[in-house]
């Protein structure tokens, strides 16, 4: 039997009634939310059922959005089944004043470098993970670099107008 | 300075050696350090520092249209940058929802498939190099040399190639560019032939390798590895066959699977990728061939709104100027939503995340990059082997720095 979006959806929300929201399928990989504290009992949950068996983590970053007041970064996480060969991406969002976050090395070890660049460049606090110092950027950075609030072209520069070919 | 640089507590006294393997060590081929703890010769632990080289992609992304982001995935893993070129005009056709002629996706797989080879081609004779023969990575390089020139009658350049574009290629193939091809099919067997003598059933390269950086199926699944480290293992895992995309289930082939996961596994199966890609290229230029007439000559999709016009139509005609000016500005029309694609790179599952917001520019993406992944298992891979093998083990997972930092 293969696995549909349905099932998923299904036993999803039999598991987590009413929490997981935003049930979306953009360009046909199904997406949701989840509240920031259930993070690793979703992960679990996916990782044990034994119809669901998500356990390869294919990838894990934040995204920042300035205009969510309270719910500032997303973590995001792209999960794959390779039995079934189904992919899923789940988000959950938190707090840039105490970006907390179970980390999820625990369950993968690939999740180790994967949330070190997390924290690197957005600042996720990632509670219980080993080795959380910053991996890409130097050690002295006082900043999260990726946020939105610092832009990447040179502030001291004033002959590049962005009203007529900026974002 | 942080405190992992500083020496540790009683290092005086202590019975080990401190050994630093790198930034710019010749057997780390790139620029990454590992500070090694030896009990004589062997690794009691090791630590890694990486982010060298790291540039800021994803956030110089976030300010620029996405062509211009093709240059920037060519420095990721700079041995097969065509084959990332080809993911992020992949992904991006994906977020668009353009369709591409078959004659182009036969066209991408032969240059990814090359670029492969060209990767894989490295990557083995390197390993044969840190573990003393040297000869055959000098006799393979002609080789390679050999597919650079063809990517360079095909886009202009050969190690950071940008080979593309959104929606199919820049221009049509020359015919020199098929004879250099045709030249390498006919030539190249031969040279794979001879260096597969030189190593495979080599008594000392054997006697190196077998047993050296092991990784069962299940840590490796574990640890996230992808592309031949992890079918070296044993997971038959390639995106081209579990997703596939560019026409990839158009052709026949087989995905060759080890056992132990060690040095030789990941040595014998890229060197049985590099025949597998042979035969795709093989086959790619057979239905290249097989096009008549007018399907002969596409070389992109029709898409005027994101496929830039042809000069001479942007002095003459209208239409074309107006595209031309759009798509160079940045302003051709971008769908907000959020898509991952992968393609199979030189190392596994490369993979972008995109999201757009409508803007000129994604909001956010990220290059899931394999070696970044993978490379976290290399501290567990060396333990308590040996200083040469450590080496080793580093040269046959192909560490490429540009990967890992992005």
């Amino acid at each position: 039997m293969t696995l549909t979006n349905e099932t998923i959806q299904l036993k999803l929300t039999e598991k987590f009634p009413d929490q997981l929201t935003d049930w979306q399928e953009p360009y046909g990989m199904l997406t949701f939310t989840a509240p920031k504290d259930l993070n690793l009992k979703v992960l679990q949950f996916l990782y044990d059922d034994a119809e669901l068996r998500f356990q390869f983590l294919t990838d894990l970053q934040a995204v920042h959005y300035p205009d969510n007041k309270g719910a500032e970064l997303a973590v995001v996480y792209h999960l794959h089944n390779l039995v079934d060969n189904v992919r899923i991406r789940f988000k959950i969002f938190v707090d840039i004043e105490k970006p907390d976050v179970f980390s999820a090395t625990a369950l993968y070890r690939s999740a180790n470098h994967m949330e070190r660049e997390t924290y690197d460049f957005f600042g996720v606090n990632f509670v219980g993970h080993p080795n959380l110092i910053r991996i890409l950027n130097v050690d002295e950075m006082d900043y999260f670099p990726m946020r939105k609030q610092y832009p990447v072209e040179d502030q001291s520069r004033i002959d590049k107008d962005d009203e007529m070919f900026g974002r | 300075m942080s405190d992992h640089i500083l020496l540790p507590e009683g290092s005086i006294e202590k019975q080990t050696t401190t050994l630093n393997l790198g930034p710019t060590h010749p057997a780390t081929h790139g620029v990454f350090q590992n500070i090694l703890e030896l009990d004589g010769e062997r690794v009691m632990k090791s630590t890694s520092t990486i982010g060298y080289i790291h540039r800021a992609f994803e956030k110089i992304a976030e300010r620029r249209p996405l062509y211009q982001i093709t240059p920037l995935t060519d420095r990721l893993n700079y041995c097969s940058s065509p084959i990332n070129n080809m993911g992020w005009h992949i992904t991006c056709e994906k977020l668009l929802g353009l369709e591409l002629p078959k004659r182009v996706d036969y066209l991408r797989v032969i240059i990814m498939e090359l670029a492969r080879i060209s990767d894989h081609l490295i990557c083995n004779s390197i390993v044969g190099v840190d573990s003393g023969a040297f000869s055959g990575f000098l006799y393979v390089m002609q080789y390679r040399e050999l597919i650079y020139e063809i990517y360079e009658e095909v886009c202009g350049s050969r190690l950071t190639t940008t080979i593309g574009r959104i929606g199919g290629f820049e221009r049509n193939f020359t015919p020199a560019a098929f004879q250099k091809l045709e030249k390498f099919l006919k030539e190249y067997p031969k040279v794979l032939k001879e260096f597969e003598n030189l190593f495979t059933r080599n008594r000392i390269f054997m006697d190196r390798t077998i047993g050296c950086g092991p990784i069962s199926a299940e840590r490796a699944l574990n640890y996230g590895f992808t592309g031949p480290n992890l079918r070296a293992a044993g997971v038959d895992y390639d995106v081209r066959v579990h997703t596939p995309y560019s026409s990839y289930q158009d052709f026949d082939f087989t995905v060759p699977v080890g056992t132990t996961g060690d040095c030789y596994d990941r040595f014998l199966v890229r060197n049985e990728e590099m025949w597998q890609s042979l035969s795709i290229i093989e086959q790619a230029f057979q239905k290249v061939k097989e096009f008549k007439g007018a399907d002969a000559e596409v070389f992109h999709a029709d898409v005027p709104a994101y496929y830039l016009p042809e000069k001479k139509d942007v002095y003459t005609k209208m239409e074309a100027l107006i595209y031309h000016f759009k798509i160079v500005m940045g302003e051709a029309e971008m769908p907000v939503g959020e898509v991952y694609s992968s393609v199979e790179g030189g190392n596994g599952e490369l993979g972008f995340y995109l999201i757009s917001d409508g803007g000129r520019t994604p909001y956010r993406l990220h290059f899931r990059r394999p070696c970044f992944i993978y490379y976290q298992a290399f501290e567990e891979l060396v333990k308590g082997g040996m200083l040469s093998d450590a080496v080793i083990t580093m040269s046959s997972l192909n560490l490429i720095a540009g990967e890992m930092d992005a």
